[in-house]
């Protein structure tokens, strides 16, 4: 009769773990590619080419304009047939299958891009002009003075929009249930339906969640502490 | 591109109640969600230990997890567990809080109130304290100084804010989705599964939801501007993500 025993969260503590596992993999690397498009956002946005910072702008302002979940689904939908679409240009097979943990990734990525490029934008513009001035006048090349001066420069005023796109980031990899990945929230949305324990399991969630964003929130204070230490 | 769907009057009229349903749902929670946000803050700022704790304790977990989590919470663990206490079944409020949207409408307000919260709480204590000294040394009671300078004070200074925060708010309605409620959302993933169209329902909500941003946005620097003594949000027409 093991089988009419209800089932308690300590028979879901496997799933649950390797869901959460997954989600954290998910969050870290879209942040990584984040970072990445919001490097190129923030650039192309500040570049001296007008396209350049229409297309950027464009970007940076639609992604933040509209819902996150609706963007996740338009995404999820889109960047299958995008990719398919460019498999059969080049002539190879469009039935490859998009695996779930990419297109998460890269939806979650895509929209963090979006806030990364508004948050280098004005981390890079609040860098003090004699700096800059200061590295035209040594004679350094555009590159040079790019990631010598305007990338450490950069930093401390990036990282608290960075800390915050973190802690939402972590928030949003629950909207990827929505589309049938199965992460953390996902996992949990299992169990609660399996077990009919529906309160126990969410407020779990809930406790994990929470777990890790004030994990992060304590490395986060210890990082800005850390590139902070040159200022008064 | 298809929309000749759009001629349909049961879709319109699914577009039409989820639109309707959308703001209802945002001028509920952040009336209730603001109410609650100022009692947070005054909480945290002058409540005694216990409570001051209890408002900071709420702030953290509600910031701390997702917000789908949070309705789901709600909806299925909480509304669960409702059915189950004795004469609340058999209740005047009954119809009402079994309704999905009341779940969306309480996990929203309790959002805003904790969001909001801690912008309050910033702006009351940005209120320089000679102002509200001033109010004593004028013979104002604790309640009038309150009422009458520290609050409205705090509300000038944290406008630009408070805006931000209600477009965040419109743009996790479609959350409400997921519990059924009908919002934009569902009505475009109705259209979806009924005429197997993917992108042309959602685009058109996309739309929509465009439409709505850039009317609230307006709206609000309208509310800057006459708000006296307020600089409105120059340029920035949309909020940084939530701080």
């Amino acid at each position: 009769m093991t089988a009419m025993q209800p089932e308690s969260l300590l028979d879901w503590a496997g799933p649950i773990a390797n869901g959460a596992l997954v989600t954290l993999q998910i969050a870290v690397l879209a942040y990584a590619i984040g970072l990445l498009l919001g490097l190129i956002g923030a650039s192309a946005k500040l570049s001296p080419i007008p396209p350049l910072r229409a297309l950027a702008t464009g970007y940076s302002t639609l992604i933040r304009a509209v819902p996150e979940l609706l963007l996740i689904i338009l995404l999820y939908y889109a960047g299958g047939d995008a990719i398919e679409w460019l498999l059969s240009l080049f002539g190879l097979d469009s039935r490859i299958e998009i695996s779930g943990f990419a297109t998460a990734v890269g939806v979650l990525a895509f929209v963090q891009g979006a806030y990364m490029t508004e948050v280098f934008r004005g981390a890079i513009v609040a860098i003090p002009r004699g700096q800059i001035e200061a590295a035209d006048a040594f004679g350094f090349s555009r590159w040079t003075r790019f990631h010598r001066i305007v990338l450490p420069g950069m930093w401390p005023n990036a990282l608290p929009g960075l800390s915050n796109l973190w802690l939402i980031l972590i928030k949003d990899t629950a909207l990827i249930s929505v589309i049938g990945f199965n992460e953390l929230f996902f996992t949990i949305q299992q169990a609660a339906a399996s077990s009919r324990a529906h309160f126990v399991f969410y407020a779990a969630a809930g406790a994990i969640y929470l777990l890790m964003t004030m994990t992060s929130t304590a490395i986060f204070e210890r990082l800005e502490r850390r590139v902070r230490r040159g200022e008064a | 591109m298809n929309y000749s769907w759009l001629s349909d009057p049961f879709y319109q009229e699914y577009l039409w109640t989820g639109f309707v349903n959308t703001l209802w749902l945002v001028a509920v929670s952040a009336t209730a969600g603001l109410a609650l946000a100022v009692l947070t803050a005054l909480a945290r700022l002058r409540g005694p230990r216990p409570i001051a704790w209890l408002a900071s304790a709420y702030v953290t977990v509600i910031r701390g997890t997702p917000l789908l989590v949070q309705l789901f919470f709600f909806y299925y663990g909480v509304g669960r567990l409702m059915e189950g206490v004795p004469g609340l079944r058999e209740s005047w409020f009954w119809p009402i809080v079994r309704e999905p949207f009341f779940f969306g409408a309480l996990t929203f307000t309790l959002s805003v109130g904790a969001y909001s919260g801690e912008i309050f709480r910033g702006a009351m204590q940005s209120v320089p304290a000679g102002e509200l000294e001033a109010g004593r040394a004028f013979g104002l009671s604790p309640w009038q100084i309150l009422y009458r300078l520290w609050l409205p004070r705090a509300f000038q200074i944290g406008l630009p804010s408070l805006t931000g925060e209600m477009i965040l708010l419109l743009k996790s309605v479609p959350l409400v989705s997921t519990i059924a409620v009908m919002d934009l959302l569902q009505a475009a993933n109705i259209v979806r599964d009924e005429t197997f169209l993917v992108y042309e329902p959602l685009l058109l909500i996309t739309g929509i939801y465009l439409a709505i941003v850039i009317l609230l946005t307006l709206v609000m620097r309208t509310v800057e501007r006459s708000f006296p003594g307020v600089r409105a949000t120059q340029g920035r027409w949309l909020p940084m993500r939530r701080l």
